[in-house]
């Protein structure tokens, strides 16, 4: 895992200290809300409905026990017990006192955490493939990359203030599974016909009000160029978004407004500048030494041959492991998607358990998903029974990821300022609903994503079947959405129609996904069978209650 | 001419950002202890005056809400009012709710 140098440390303690003091200087009434609000929000500082919530960072989602420990701490401490992963791979704490944050910082600083740049119009987390360093289909492991990327960004003096919050994300698989295309820009380590690796890089893709889909900005940057050509991109970005309308300051904006025939011709007139200058290169060595920090451990000689166990057992393997591309290794899947628990949730208990956890398998690093899961990306085969047995008794053994009930849910208006209809009712109603395991494995992959507002945290245009959460007149009415996708295949989902009832949305789900289980063909995932036959027929299943209703008076 | 809402002046407290309400001369925690604005010109001005203690630094963004009478007492119109007045719905260990307070 990569460890801060003494820059890192000087840099996150110096941090600290700085927002101690602008707290400080707020509750004495030197600074207005008004002045404060941009630097809390830099330091991942929310107020949220019912107390300040702090968001804190996981780069690239991965942890050492150390931290998932101290996360632990600071939830029993100064939250509830528990906190939140989201689905940029960091953490909520939803209870937060202000006068407590320069003490959680202090304490989250002594394991190398920090929240800075996970709030505001800067780049954000920057996120990876969470199979990373394990998944047997990838070219090389994306987190040295994505750890240059964070150095480069962080605090970078030119890109401080943009116009909106910028999201980065780097894969290394033909296998998206960190939903590069909806990234505002994104990295995909590839080969040329050469057999060299290079970086694929795509700009414009995001959600919220206006999904957009990424585009191919340059199919092959060299690795040298790569930090020379992201700043060229986020010149132009800078230089040329629109700053006078809040729901126009994305870079999807800028690019569909221009064309990314412009957008290319506008990035390489500042790519060719940077490259001239030549203070932007990344050195092979510079490489090579932040990779050697992301190293694999040391893989003992093993055979594959996966235990076999009860029923229990088994049916966690068939959904929550996955191949490693070390014979004898298998990558784990932790669901934090317990039937009718909160999705994203871990309390203290939990990830202390999953942190003793760790230390008795000799696992150095946790992974966080955008799905709001947890992964332990290399677990000898051998010891999967037993790390089973410790997760269940943990609760966290749930046997459901990429299933119907592996519901992705932002917290919605049960806690965000923003929302303007409760998520996790609705998901935890869908999960009970389809809680029947066969069922689930019956039905088979099937992503469903949940947000309380149009900002999408909860990904829902990405989802095989979205909900979006809208407010009608002070009612909550939830919008059905179908065919959106966030993987290698990526889609908008569409828009089915007027909204359902808080009350109706399950059925509305079920009568959708059990018209699925009768049209599918052979080997059909139900977003196949969707591209196959189309909106209507979902659409006229969807609202029978309704037209039952409106025709029986 | 329709009635006037019954309005409630609401705030978070700065320094725990705890939710409170106007009670007449102070922020209370809770909603069954607040002033009730039957009239728009008293809440509107309740509200104005409530920057006192927003530069006082005793709360952040004060704003007027619309309740109702109900059977069981005041109930705020919208759902994101009434989530605040009790705590996550979903998780009813937390919050107002939790700490047994009369709403």
């Amino acid at each position: 895992m990569y460890r801060y140098d003494e820059f890192d440390s000087r840099f996150v303690a110096e941090r600290v200290e700085q927002f101690r003091h602008q707290i400080a200087r707020r509750l004495s009434g030197a600074l207005t809300e008004d002045q404060f609000k941009p630097l809390r929000l830099m330091n991942g500082l929310y107020l949220q409905l019912h107390a300040y919530m702090l968001r804190v960072a996981i780069p690239y989602g991965t942890l050492a026990g150390r931290q998932l420990r101290k996360l632990a701490h600071i939830a029993r401490k100064y939250d509830k017990g528990f906190g939140h992963f989201t689905t940029r791979t960091n953490i909520q704490f939803n209870w937060i006192k202000l006068v407590d944050v320069p003490d959680i910082l202090a304490e989250l600083a002594e394991v190398e955490m920090h929240c800075i740049q996970t709030s505001g119009n800067c780049i954000r987390n920057v996120t990876a493939d969470h199979f990373a360093g394990a998944a047997d289909d990838e070219i090389e492991d994306p987190r040295p990359l994505a750890e240059i990327i964070r150095q480069w960004s962080s605090l970078h003096p030119e890109f401080v203030f943009l116009a909106r919050k910028f999201k980065i994300a780097v894969g290394a698989s033909p296998h998206d599974r960190a939903a590069l295309q909806y990234h505002d820009l994104a990295v995909e380590i590839v080969r040329d016909a050469d057999g060299r690796v290079g970086y694929k890089v795509l700009a414009g893709g995001g959600m919220g009000r206006t999904p957009t889909i990424a585009q191919v900005m340059r199919e092959f940057v060299e690795r040298e160029d790569i930090l020379s050509y992201l700043e060229a991109v986020l010149r132009v970005y800078n230089q040329d978004s629109r700053r006078d309308n809040l729901h126009k300051q994305r870079i999807k904006i800028l690019v569909n407004a221009i064309g990314i025939e412009e957008m290319r011709a506008r990035v390489a007139r500042e790519f060719d500048e940077i490259k001239r200058a030549g203070s932007l290169q990344l050195p092979p060595e510079e490489l090579a030494r932040i990779a050697a920090y992301f190293a694999p451990p040391a893989f003992e000689t093993l055979a594959d041959d996966m235990p076999v166990g009860e029923i229990d057992f088994e049916n966690w393997k068939k959904s929550n492991i996955h191949r490693h591309r070390t014979p004898g290794n298998a990558i784990a899947t932790i669901s934090l998607k317990a039937i009718g628990q909160i999705p994203g949730d871990a309390s203290a208990d939990q990830m202390e358990g999953l942190a003793d956890l760790m230390d008795a398998f000799d696992l150095e690093e946790i992974r966080v998903s955008h799905e709001q899961n947890l992964v332990l990306p290399h677990v000898r085969q051998k010891d999967l029974p037993a790390i089973f047995a410790r997760l269940k008794a943990l609760d966290l053994a749930t046997p459901n990821a990429g299933l119907i009930s592996d519901i992705i849910a932002c917290p919605g208006l049960d806690y965000c300022d923003l929302a303007n209809a409760r998520s996790i009712p609705v998901a935890q109603a869908i999960a009970r609903r389809f809680a029947d395991l066969e069922r689930q494995h019956d039905i088979g992959e099937l992503k469903l994503k949940i947000s309380g507002c149009i900002n999408a945290c909860g990904h829902h245009h990405a989802g095989h079947i979205g909900i979006l959460g809208v407010d009608k007149k002070g009612v909550e009415y939830y919008q059905l959405l179908l065919g959106g996708s966030g993987a290698e295949d990526a889609a908008i989902g569409q828009i089915m129609g007027p909204g359902f009832g808080a009350h109706e949305i399950a059925d509305a789900v079920e009568r959708v996904v059990n018209l699925y289980l009768k049209e599918r063909t052979a080997g059909e995932r139900f977003l196949d069978t969707y591209r196959r036959v189309g909106m209507e027929p979902f659409k006229y299943i969807a609202y029978q209650e309704q037209m039952n209703a409106a025709y029986n008076g | 001419m329709p009635l006037s809402a019954l309005k409630i002046l609401t705030a978070n407290h700065l320094r725990t950002g705890d939710v409170l309400y106007w009670q007449g001369t102070r922020w209370v925690e809770t909603l069954a202890q607040a002033n009730v604005f039957a009239d728009d010109a008293a809440a509107e001005t309740a509200l104005a005056k409530s920057q006192k203690s927003v530069t006082a630094n005793q709360v952040v963004t004060p704003y007027l809400f619309e309740v109702r009478q109900g059977k069981d007492g005041l109930q705020p119109i919208k759902e994101r009012e009434i989530i605040r007045s009790l705590g996550p719905s979903v998780r009813t260990d937390t919050g107002k709710q939790a700490e047994h307070v009369q709403i």
